[in-house]
């Protein structure tokens, strides 16, 4: 009898009396004998506690876990405070459910309630969902949401800065339903401007860029969004949301649809997942936003409580004419989310924010002090970078991890223009020491 | 339990400060020397001042106004809100298996990769499946992608008109969403009297033009699809490929397997199945199984082994693409595969027995005072169609909200669609016999209770920290973030 099974074999005979039947066999009398699987499955003795544990542990000592991270592409090793997991293991949060008994949920309903309003402000628009899988398949979503916002169009135009997993995610997802995903190249690191516009015509749903893109850069969004408004199309950003501690507000400057990856609010490396995507957007487009939202309102005395809302956009109802097909989503992310914000407020963020773009321009200056290695591009950044040398990008990164240094991700295999190129990510988390230890690596050992 | 009614913007008081980071240890620049003027923002930014305490007392308070697993019975119908085993978080929590970056070199993520190929592999035995990934994030992406392998699978052998899934109308509601994001056409069809695929409608829509069929079986209804091959068969001699939803899989562990029933493709729902926490509403993982001729098709990297490597195998030259970021939520399959090891065989064959000797006890305990429209053996979940007596006015909701006044999170309701009253009743094998008879003394209590004074189901809950929320209001009223 297994740990996790309270029934002991007393019950279980005495409950098939009262059910009055006299075996467990009997119970799955209605599976034909010829599909009965007849053996044990291929899958070994359970493990005690401790056997796991063991395992477990053997298992990670397989991993190279403590390298000093320079590598960001999309997965960031930012300060994660203490508490945060703390607050995650409250069971009430991490076993239970989808809200949908509001009033024995209103802790999970709220919480996704003051998520979309930091949502919202970070990003200056009137709407957020409760999150999505990650940032590629909110860019997805974004899509589609302009796909349907614009009759007959045929396209939309997306910028090669715009991470490439994300673009390779649009792909897919986007020939499924006859839309052409354009893509535009860049000009010294940033949308090329002249491409973008000739490329955006009146069959454009929308414009999707990255600020600050995936070499770190600052793209000139207004800009952007004069063009794709000039065609009607709407303009979907991307953004790094550490940013938003010092960069002007997308919905300011004329973003119709925020995206993002929430990983950097509090969430661990965790080779890539569970991340949180999320989606904002102006309040003309909230009925065509995919996913859970929160709503404000009252109980029969007037109280003040929360509801999952807007729900006959979701499958439950439309069930054949869904535009997306989420259900449950990242919900306790959501949680990290908003836990990471309430803790860091207004001036952590803003701290966070400076000593990124504090370390990275240390960072930059001190490796390309020599004229060994050279900026790609010569662009403002924020906490990404490019740069080239002569070596090769994975001989550098070779040496670097000989140093425990998890180097810069290698440009060139999605970007073959980009020779050599690496990109280093330095977020708070870095000291002056690792950096400098980083220089030196790659000046005296490549 | 305390009454605290406090955003967290209300608990904000400018000033406070609950992180703490290093001083810069580089020189500080002007942000405007480094950044464009017009890319800066102004203000801060409108984040909540609290300090740390202040933090952990709201987001405690909020947890207390929920309503979680550890604390009571969730026997929601189709979700198997099942005990989530605490070793699990501590594994998942290990810093050897967490802090690594999703594009380290792959020798440096070996035990990473051997977790998430070890788990393919149990996932691929339990379902009779050739192949798994672990990429789709939750079970409806895990549709998405089993659905782009069947449209592959036909558009490699030039097949193009076959663009029909057929759905039955007793399906979850993300199977048409699901089909119909991936560019499919739904063709519904009606069940039987028996709530089972009605063969006669299932032969009047086979035709050239169909795609696939999905089906989880046992059905939303709880209840083994007997004539599964012949169904799977008929699928299949038209042509068409036939999808597994493997939202029900715990029914049937160690028992039998969608893979032997003549499925080509499935998805898992990791959270419900194996265990990890539902986290009011995900991350969950939604793994995908394929048999051997839609292997070619899955989406990239897939994990594999070369020699005594594991590698993230990119080069799928038929594969649908990429349908995620990186490799998909490697830490839900963390907490899985630490289930599946705790289980064993022997363990995840018990499972299933227990949790539909848990649900036929139930389900003929309750079939006195409520409707079972389809009474039979069932499997892990059963339906009951609300009260018995068609007098009564009172409805399922008021039933489900009477019972939060007796402590339990209520049923599933209003699902299956095509049961009116719908009470959907899932216990898992998590559950003992005690807990079972007071949920069923309950339910019964509150049988009575429609009958004597149905005004006090009307006016439930009464316990619970807010009343009967209006849901509509909230819709017309739109309030989506606070408004200060």
């Amino acid at each position: 009898m297994h740990k996790y099974i309270p029934n002991t074999e007393a019950d279980k005979k005495s409950m098939l009396e009262s059910i009055g039947v006299s075996s467990i066999e009997d119970l799955f009398s209605d599976i034909p004998a010829e599909l009965k699987l007849g053996r044990e499955l291929n899958l070994g003795e359970p493990m005690s506690e401790l056997e796991l544990v063991k395992h477990m542990n053997e298992l990670a000592d397989k991993n190279k876990s403590d390298f000093v991270c320079f590598r960001g592409a999309g997965a960031y090793d930012h300060y994660i405070p203490s508490l945060i997991n703390h607050m995650l293991l409250r069971q009430e949060f991490f076993t239970a459910y989808t809200p949908y008994q509001p009033e024995i949920s209103q802790g999970t309903l709220q919480m996704i309630f003051e998520f979309q309003t930091m949502l919202c402000d970070l990003t200056g628009m009137d709407v957020a969902n409760a999150s999505m899988y990650d940032v590629g398949t909110a860019t997805v979503e974004a899509a589609v949401m302009a796909v349907q916002n614009k009759k007959k169009c045929k396209n939309v135009v997306v910028s090669k800065a715009v991470a490439p997993e994300t673009r390779l995610i649009l792909h897919t997802y986007l020939k499924q339903n006859d839309i052409e995903v354009i893509e535009v190249d860049t000009a010294d690191g940033v949308t090329d401007m002249d491409k973008l516009t000739a490329a955006v015509g009146d069959e454009t749903a929308g414009v999707i860029v990255q600020n600050p893109n995936f070499f770190g850069v600052f793209e000139d969004v207004e800009a952007i969004a004069g063009v794709a408004h000039d065609k009607k199309a709407l303009l979907i950003d991307v953004v790094d949301p550490i940013s938003l501690g010092i960069v002007k507000r997308p919905g300011d400057i004329g973003a119709d649809i925020v995206v993002g990856d929430a990983q950097c609010f509090g969430s661990a490396l965790n080779f890539g997942g569970p991340y949180i995507g999320f989606l904002t957007t102006k309040s003309k487009m909230a009925r065509k936003m995919p996913g859970r939202i929160v709503g404000q309102t009252e109980d029969t005395d007037g109280k003040r409580g929360f509801v999952l809302t807007l729900q006959a956009r979701e499958q439950h109802i439309r069930r054949e004419k869904a535009t997306s097909n989420i259900c449950s989503n990242q919900g306790l992310c959501t949680l990290t989310v908003a836990i990471y914000l309430s803790t860091m407020g207004k001036s952590g963020l803003k701290e966070v924010a400076l000593q990124c773009m504090n370390k990275a321009q240390y960072a930059y200056k001190k490796l390309t002090e020599s004229g060994k290695f050279k900026p790609l591009y010569n662009k403002p950044f924020f906490k990404e970078f490019a740069l080239t040398s002569d070596v090769a990008a994975a001989d550098v990164n070779a040496k670097l991890a000989e140093s425990n240094i998890l180097g810069g991700y290698e440009l060139e295999c999605d970007y073959p223009e980009a020779k050599n190129g690496l990109l280093f990510c330095v977020t708070e988390k870095r000291t002056k020491e690792e950096i400098d230890c980083l220089a030196q690596v790659m000046e005296v050992n490549c | 339990m305390k009454n605290y009614n406090k955003l967290v913007f209300e608990v904000s008081k400018e000033g406070k400060k609950a992180y703490s980071l290093p001083k810069c240890d580089v020189p500080e620049l002007d942000a405007a020397s480094v950044i464009p003027a017009g890319y800066l923002s102004s203000e801060e930014p409108k984040l909540p001042e609290l300090s740390e305490v202040d933090v952990i007392r709201h987001f405690t308070n909020l947890s207390q106004k929920n309503f979680g697993l550890d604390g009571g019975f969730y026997p929601l119908g189709s979700c198997t809100m099942k005990y989530n085993p605490k070793i699990n978080e501590d594994m998942c929590r290990i810093p050897g298996l967490v802090n690594v970056h999703p594009y380290q070199p792959e020798e440096t993520v070996q035990g990473s990769l051997e977790v998430m190929y070890n788990l393919a592999q149990s996932l691929a035995e339990i379902s009779g499946m050739d192949e798994v990934t672990l990429q789709p994030a939750a079970g409806a992406h895990g549709e998405y992608a089993g659905l782009l392998s069947i449209k592959e699978y036909h558009k490699k052998r030039g097949d193009l008109k076959r663009t029909k899934i057929i759905v039955p109308d007793s399906a979850h509601g993300t199977n048409p969403a699901s089909a119909y994001v991936a560019g499919l056409e739904i063709v519904e069809i009606e069940s039987n009297s028996q709530g089972g695929v009605d063969i006669e409608n299932l032969k009047s829509v086979l035709n050239d033009e169909v795609a696939g069929f999905m089906l989880t079986n046992p059905s939303t209804l709880g209840l083994f699809e007997v004539n599964i091959t012949e169904i799977t068969k008929l699928i299949h001699e038209a042509g068409g490929l036939c999808y597994y939803d493997g939202a029900n899989l715990n029914a049937i562990m160690g028992k039998t397997r969608p893979g032997d029933m003549g499925f080509d493709v499935m998805h898992f729902n990791l959270h419900k199945t194996f265990s990890t926490p539902h986290g009011g509403g995900g991350p969950g993982a939604g793994p995908i199984g394929v048999k051997a001729h839609l292997a070619e098709f899955l989406p990239v990297p897939v994990v594999a082994k070369k020699d005594d490597k594991f590698v993230l195998d990119y080069d799928r030259p038929n594969s649908m693409g990429k349908i995620k970021n990186f490799y998909g939520n490697y830490g839900v399959c963390l907490r899985a595969y630490a289930y599946v090891k705790s289980m064993g065989a022997s363990g995840l064959k018990e499972v299933s027995e227990a949790a539909v000797l848990n649900a036929n006890y139930m389900m003929h305990k309750l079939k006195g005072e409520y409707k079972l429209p389809y009474d039979q053996v069932c499997k892990h979940e059963f339906v009951l169609d609300g009260l018995r007596g068609s007098e009564l006015e009172v409805t399922t909701l008021d039933v489900a909200k009477r019972l939060l006044d007796y402590g339990y999170h209520p049923p599933t309701v209003y699902f299956p669609l095509i049961v009116h009253q719908a009470i959907m009743i899932e216990p898992t094998e998590t559950e003992g016999r005690e807990t079972l008879d007071e949920f069923i003394d309950a339910l019964l209590k509150i049988a009575e209770e429609a009958k004597k004074d149905p005004q006090i189901l009307k006016n439930a809950p009464q316990t619970t920290l807010v009343k009967r929320l209006d849901e509509v209001k909230a819709a017309k009223d739109l309030i989506l973030k606070y408004q200060g």
